[in-house]
């Protein structure tokens, strides 16, 4: 099923391209990592499906994106925002406690109910594999986490306001080892209930973790298959470079 | 090695004296208002109106015209001076036409007093009627201080990260919720340090209230804010300059009672201030 359905889109950000021509499909509930070099146009591409792009003044787009078979400049944006949610490349906390920044996207959408309220953080908590460490100290700052305990935070942020897709941009570039390796885990386990697109730098994340992977380069989707294919048998000389580092 | 140690020191030299050079003559005068003044001040003092032509008796009415100046101010600038930097930083489109809207207003701010105060009294006083009252001299002190209000804290709004809002509207907050409950609580201790700044400045001018508001001699309290009222930098222009023979106590205990009443509104401010900024948490 499709979810998400991209068509000839362009992008310019003032005179320069930043996407050329590109269309894929994002299926439900599937993983599809989005791996290039720096510049290729991924977080682009990524923020152009919940339409934060469109902040930029010097933005302008062509082409389609189709959300669940509707154009997503049709939907209204905070809607639109409240089902794909978004996990950024830092850990960008709220300047909040723990428990407010997992609660704040909910109170935005009316929730007052203190009972609701801790169910859904208590909920996305677990879900981002945070609850353990931080069920004790709920109202404390969240600058007071370490790096990767404040992304898992974020993720759970982003859990707590009930998306179905999930975009997720180089989740793990600050972290260490162990903490990407839960963030990883994390995402295995969404993918049953989420559709996540996952940009990362990290080739070996994506053959860990990605249904399909789609290569960018230069603004340009140079292919995009089965994880499994992209690894063994890429279709493009390009992609193979890339995965065995000789650029980027 | 060397030669980078010696520029270092003649660096630090040069910075030290510079700071030096402007806290030496604050320290100074406010050592001798305060050593001069201070000999005037006691309960009668603060408690009396002004008796004998103003030689004698005490500055109550001053204190309380120049309290309700500033509160008056401040009531009138803070929200629309908050609006309009909300407005300017979060709404206005980058273009031409904004930009000299924002430029028109920080150089607003250097404009004389005194032109403040021909504005106050062709608009309030004549224009609208209000005459020399508390609400023509309060509504004229808010518009000289509404530029340095509506600077302070669009650079406040504008030092809260993007990141914040974007992470805000990324979880589908509308731009209104995020200025609410993100931009506008990160942007309070900035807000009060303009609001500090035009609590001063409103306080201590004379020309605004000149024309709009202040009594010569009005030995008995305003009952409305239509009423004309006396004013701490006013009194102690006039006890300087209009009438003879006030001893000089009486004008240095005027003033430190001014720098006081100035020094006293500003620490509200800041201990909110401080309360905020150990919130703060980036
Ligand atoms: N807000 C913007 N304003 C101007 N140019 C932009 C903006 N965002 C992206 N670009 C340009 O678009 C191109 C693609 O950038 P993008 O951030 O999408 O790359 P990326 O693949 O995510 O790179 P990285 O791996 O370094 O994160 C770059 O040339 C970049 O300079
Ligand atoms: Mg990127």
């Amino acid at each position: 099923m499709v979810k998400i359905s991209v068509k000839n889109l362009n992008i310019w950000f003032d005179s320069t391209q930043a996407l050329k021509d590109v269309s894929l499909d994002i299926y439900a509930n599937e993983i599809l990592s989005i791996i290039g070099p720096a510049n290729s146009g991924k977080t682009t591409f990524l923020r152009t499906l919940n339409r934060l792009n469109e902040l930029e003044r010097q933005f302008r787009m062509e082409g389609a994106v189709d959300y669940d078979g509707v154009d997503i400049h049709s939907l209204d944006t905070q809607i639109l925002r409240k089902k794909t949610g978004m996990v950024f490349a830092l850990p960008l906390p709220l300047p909040l406690s723990i428990f407010d920044n997992v609660a704040y996207g909910s109170r935005m959408h009316g929730i007052k109910d203190k009972k609701i309220l801790l169910e859904i953080v208590e909920k996305a908590l677990k879900e981002a594999y945070l609850w353990d460490e931080v069920k004790d100290r709920l109202s404390t700052s969240a600058f007071k986490l370490s790096g990767g305990q404040q992304q898992r935070l974020c993720i759970a942020r982003t859990l707590a306001v009930g998306p179905e897709v999930i975009l997720f941009d180089e989740p793990c570039s600050g972290l260490d080892p162990i903490s990407t390796a839960k963030v990883e885990q994390a995402m295995i386990l969404l993918k049953e209930t989420y559709t996540i697109v996952l940009v990362t730098n990290n080739v070996k994340q994506a053959a860990r973790v990605g249904t399909r992977t789609a290569f960018f380069l230069s603004g340009e989707m140079v292919e995009i298959d089965k994880t499994e294919r992209i690894f063994t048998a890429p279709a493009d000389d390009r992609t193979n470079d890339y995965i065995e580092g000789k650029f980027g | 090695m060397r030669n980078s140690q010696r520029s270092q020191k003649i660096a630090f030299s040069l910075l030290f004296s510079a700071t030096l050079l402007i806290v030496v003559p604050v320290g100074l005068i406010i050592v001798l208002i305060i050593q001069k003044g201070i000999p005037a001040i006691d309960w009668q003092f603060l408690t009396d109106i002004p008796r004998k032509g103003m030689r004698e008796g005490g500055i109550f009415p001053a204190i309380v015209g120049t309290l309700y100046l500033v509160a008056g101010a401040i009531v009138f600038s803070l929200p629309i001076g908050l609006l309009a930097a909300i407005y300017l930083s979060e709404y206005a489109k980058d273009n031409a036409l904004n930009r000299i809207i924002k430029l028109a207003i920080v150089n607003l701010a250097g404009v004389p007093s005194v032109v403040y105060g021909l504005f106050g009294l062709a608009m309030f006083v004549v224009f609208f009627k209000f005459g020399a009252s508390i609400l023509s001299g309060s509504l004229t002190l808010g518009i000289m201080i509404l530029p340095i209000i509506i600077t302070a804290s669009r650079e406040a709004l504008e030092s809260v990260p993007y990141s914040f809002r974007e992470v805000s509207l990324s979880l589908g907050a509308s731009k209104w919720q995020t200025i609410r409950h993100i931009v506008l609580p990160n942007a309070i201790p900035g807000i009060l340090t303009g609001t500090i700044l035009g609590i001063g400045r409103a306080a201590g001018e004379t020309a605004p209230i000149l024309f709009t508001v202040a009594a010569f001699y009005l030995p008995k309290l305003p009952k409305s804010i239509f009423d004309q009222a006396m004013a701490l930098p006013y009194h102690l222009y006039v006890i300087s300059t209009q009438v003879p023979n006030v001893d000089e106590k009486i004008r240095y205990g005027t003033a430190l009672v001014l720098l006081v009443l100035v020094l006293f509104m500003n620490l509200i401010a800041i201990v909110i201030r401080y309360q905020f900024r150990k919130r703060k948490k980036w």
